[in-house]
């Protein structure tokens, strides 16, 4: 257990929920996509999307379905390749992006339907996520020969601070195929941050969530981003949780960007309420 | 037991007894980060030691108070314990209890200092902070969350025990000093009861009296360092206190605290106790667990259990009281223990479990028989915290479902004339604190406790307790009537939760039921029943149809007994909440706070007793994060099967 409490002694207020001090965190400029077009065939899923990331923030991406929120992130971390458009992360230029690559830059993900190992332990799922920095070969692993041990009980550590801070330690040793949907999301979420990511992509990470989980996982939000410092690029349907937890805002409807700012700003903008809050498909 | 050691007459002497002949036996564990982390009774020592340096720079002083929330963590047992080698006096809070109940408490004790556990307990603590802005210090353990909180007084443990060390280098033999200034007589801690009613009262226990009953309970379990603990109760409640923090330092064993609490059934296997203490509900909570697992299991292994199941309750009480059984029956009783007790012990993480005890309500004889019959040594006692617990034991072999037991060693009691139990014991509060008029109230000249309690004196000397002695009342008749009686034999049945009984100077008994949601819910389930919550759950016809049946059970098992036939449940309705302490109808030691509900709800009330078939209510609710909300119903009121007296059985009824 780490200490940067400290005796202190300033006055002022307490931050609960809803009031983020924001000027403390929100650095430079950390990934920017550029004029991204990515077309399937005949359908456009993107067009000239443009909008950028700051370090230490937290952005939403809405829009109705199929507005193309999945794909940006896809295209962010390598998975579909644009045919228009780049990506600079960290200050570098990428033309094509590929999932190994980001992984290795410190970009990570949680999918809209979950990506674990259903028949893997939370432990195993967690450890698994740690694959990136474990450097020992297969064999050295298997036989948890001289380095290979030391790896694996630093990534154990790890995980299992990853584990405290989820709050899913009386599911260490369950196969995740068996525990309840939101834990699962929360699992997922593990498994993402056992990479120690800089940027921290998620995918609907309150769908199918009932409220009490929806606060839970907002609050898990917010203390990643607040005790590690991750950057995070969400795409979310409930407004509520959007507004409440965001900082910024990224509005897509087919394929292109209708509105951009923070959730206040975003919420007044009419072609928004248009599209996304008003009126009916 | 402790062998004959130099004088110790208080807690921080018995730690460094410990750590000065057993240092590096193990004191203290704690699971954090999946591995168990242990304190040996040196470090134990010392991190206390470094707390009582840092505690008296923050200005704790002889007599001041310092309360403690959170789970039970081996920091928080420091801290106590630091409190306690500068003569201050430490003051454990219920950690699930929300501000505005604490508030009363930090201005009763005047406290100036806090020791918490967390975020959660810290939040508390600033708003308590609003009311009672004397609280200038509060210290917490996990640092989580906190690291933009600027208020002033935020004090981070690990930072505090720090300063403890360089402070102790400083000037060492201060805390040796502060310790050998404690007497016996000083105030070991201050236990604020929850209470049945009115305020919460602070109860004055000495070291002495803590001591003196640790000890005596010791004795009579033969208790040995080697035996492990799992501290998993809140450590305001005085049982959790005895039997991880007093006994341990008395006797020398180990404490270990879970993870968190939603691991403690993991982490009860992991450690395997040999002492363990419980609540009537705990017991329960793990028994229904294990039905629900057994009714969805295969069938040869429901077969299996049950056939297993009746060996056990025909003789596993016998095998453990030691009474003579036969040798087929013997060997029956090692084939169901190989197959299914040993099995079934390990799997409730009771395969160590020499001794173990439950008190604080009573137990179902079912209940009781269930964990006997399986192997495992369960035994009642009685106590309270005004009597530092131990006040009646069962010793081994002289167990029995209905009774509390003899008298421990060093205590006298005896019945009032109106049934009331009374008791001298070394072990009695020393006074409430700063409230002469309410320790008059239960402690008279003669130096008789008042127990509130009514029992009663079997031959052979065991104490049976029926009811709370200002409960039990009569009905218009003139009947006994004695609600705690019927509502236990309600709460027996593992469908429902919670039931209130009323009938006092009414013409007949009617009662409110609370479901058990886990147990209903899976009934429910297996029956294809659609739910959408508690409340829907609860108001289901098929639900009151199982609750009415269990009613019927109780009449018909009351109208066998000629004093209590009259007490039949006439009408009874399913409430569409859970009773909550949160919302005062609990206490925190979820005890039914039977007037507040009579009183919250009387217009269900007189619906009981008028002809209505169902009733609208709104109700208040608390959340445990402050918030509140209402939630409404419309209540079905059924009338139950009423049997008539054995007497009357030819007539109609």
């Amino acid at each position: 257990m780490t200490t940067e409490g400290g005796v202190q002694d300033q006055s002022g207020v307490r931050p609960g929920q809803g009031s983020r001090a924001t000027e403390r965190r929100i650095g430079d400029v950390l990934l920017r996509v550029d004029r991204i077009s990515l077309s399937f065939g005949g359908v456009r899923a993107l067009a000239d999307v443009a909008f950028d990331v700051r370090e230490g923030e937290i952005r939403a991406v809405i829009g109705p379905n199929g507005a193309g929120k999945s794909s940006i992130l896809n295209v962010i971390n390598g998975v579909y390749v644009p045919q228009q458009g780049r990506i600079n992360y960290r200050g570098v230029d990428f033309d094509r992006m590929n999932p190994h690559r980001a992984a290795q830059m410190g970009i990570a993900r949680t999918f809209q339907n979950l990506a674990l190992f259903k028949g893997m332990s939370v432990l195993d799922n967690l450890m698994a996520g740690r694959n990136l920095r474990m450097h020992a070969g297969i064999l050295a692993q298997a036989l948890r020969i001289g380095p290979a041990e030391r790896e694996e009980l630093k990534n154990r550590a790890v995980v299992e601070q990853i584990i405290d801070f989820l709050e899913i330690q009386p599911w260490r040793r369950h196969p995740v195929g068996r525990l309840a949907y939101g834990l699962q999301k929360r699992v997922d979420l593990g498994r993402a941050l056992a990479l120690e990511p800089t940027l921290l992509l998620l995918d609907e990470p309150m769908a199918g969530m009932n409220h009490e989980e929806k606060q839970d996982m907002s609050r898990f939000i917010l203390d990643v981003n607040d005790e590690f410092g991750t950057t995070i690029v969400l795409i979310e349907h409930d407004m509520g949780v959007v507004m409440d937890i965001c900082d910024r805002v990224v509005v897509l409807d087919y394929g292109k960007k209708i509105g951009d700012g923070t959730p206040d700003e975003v919420r007044d903008n009419p072609e928004v309420i248009d599209a996304y809050l008003g009126t009916c498909h | 037991m402790a062998r004959a050691a130099p004088r110790v007459d208080t807690f921080p002497q018995l730690l460094l007894h410990h750590a000065r002949t057993r240092p590096q036996r193990p004191a203290l564990r704690e699971k954090d980060l999946g591995i168990w982390q242990t304190w040996t009774w040196r470090q134990f020592a010392e991190e206390s030691g470094a707390l009582a340096h840092a505690f008296h720079e923050l200005g704790l002083r002889r007599g001041d108070h310092m309360a403690i929330v959170g789970e039970n963590r081996p920091h928080l047992y420091c801290a106590m314990m630091a409190a306690q080698m500068l003569g201050a006096i430490p003051v454990p809070l219920y950690q699930d209890a929300i501000a505005d109940e604490m508030v009363y408490v930090f201005e009763d004790a005047a406290i100036r200092l806090a020791v918490v556990e967390d975020q959660e307990q810290l939040d508390k603590m600033l708003d308590v902070r609003v009311r009672h802005p004397a609280l200038t210090h509060v210290v917490f353990g996990d640092p989580r969350g906190l690291r933009h909180y600027d208020a002033p007084g935020l004090v981070a443990l690990d930072r505090l025990i720090a300063r403890g060390v360089e402070l102790r280098l400083q000037q060492p033999g201060f805390v040796e000093a502060q310790i050998a200034l404690g007497t016996a007589e000083d105030t070991a801690t201050l236990f604020y009861t929850s209470g049945t009613t009115g305020r919460a009262k602070g109860v004055v226990q000495t070291h002495a009296a803590l001591i003196d009953r640790a000890r005596a309970a010791a004795e009579l379990d033969h208790l040995t360092v080697d035996e492990e603990v799992l501290a998993y109760l809140p450590l305001a409640w005085i049982g959790q206190y005895i039997f991880s923090y007093a006994q341990a330092l008395v006797v020398g064993y180990t404490v270990n605290c879970p993870e968190s609490p939603s691991t403690v059934t993991n982490d009860l296997r992991e450690i395997g106790p040999t002492y363990y203490f419980a609540p009537p509900r705990v017991f329960e909570g793990l028994l229904t667990q294990v039905t629900i697992r057994m009714e969805d299991a295969a069938s040869p292994k429901r077969r299996l259990f049950g056939w297993a199941m009746a060996v056990g309750g025909r003789i596993g009480g016998a095998m453990l009281d030691g009474k003579p059984v036969g040798a087929i029956d013997r060997l029956r009783h090692a084939l169901a223990d190989l197959l299914v007790f040993g099995p079934l012990r390990n799997q409730l993480g009771f395969s160590r479990v020499r001794v173990a005890y439950t008190a604080g309500e009573a137990i179902g004889p079912d209940l009781f028989a269930f964990y006997r019959s399986i192997g495992v040594n369960l035994k009642q006692l009685y106590g309270s915290t005004e009597t530092a617990v131990f006040v009646c034991m069962q010793p081994d072999r002289q167990v029995r479902a209905g009774s509390v037991g003899p008298p421990v060693e060093g205590v006298e009691l005896r019945l009032a004339d109106n049934g009331e139990v009374l008791v001298r014991s070394p072990g009695l509060l020393k006074e409430y604190y700063r409230n002469p008029q309410a320790t008059a109230a239960v402690k008279d000249v003669e130096g008789w406790y008042h127990t509130g309690d009514a029992g009663i004196l079997d031959p052979d000397g065991h104490l049976r307790i029926i009811d709370r002695a200002a409960d039990v009342g009569r009905l218009e008749s003139g009947a006994l009537f004695a609600p705690k009686y019927l509502e236990n034999k309600l709460k027996f049945f593992a469908h429902i939760k919670e039931a209130v009984a009323f009938g006092n100077g009414r013409d007949r008994v009617c009662v409110f039921v609370n479901i058990d949601f886990e147990s209903v819910g899976n009934w429910a389930e297996r029956r294809g029943l659609a739910y959408a919550g508690y409340a829907d759950l609860a108001s289901k016809t098929e639900v009151l149809d199982l609750v009415g049946s269990r009613v019927a059970k109780v009449n018909a098992d009351l109208a066998a007994d000629p004093q209590l036939a009259s007490s039949q449940i006439h009408r009874f309705l399913v409430l569409h909440k859970e009773l909550d302490p949160d919302d005062e109808e609990l206490t925190r030691t979820r005890k039914v706070r039977r007037r507040f509900i009579a009183e919250k709800y009387a217009i269900l009330v007189d619906a009981l007793y008028s002809d209505r078939g169902s009733q609208y209510v709104e109700t208040l609710v608390k959340f445990e994060d402050g918030r509140s909300g209402v939630v409404s119903a419309t209540l079905a009121i059924r009338d139950a099967s009423v049997c008539a007296p054995p007497a009357a059985r030819t007539k109609a009824a």
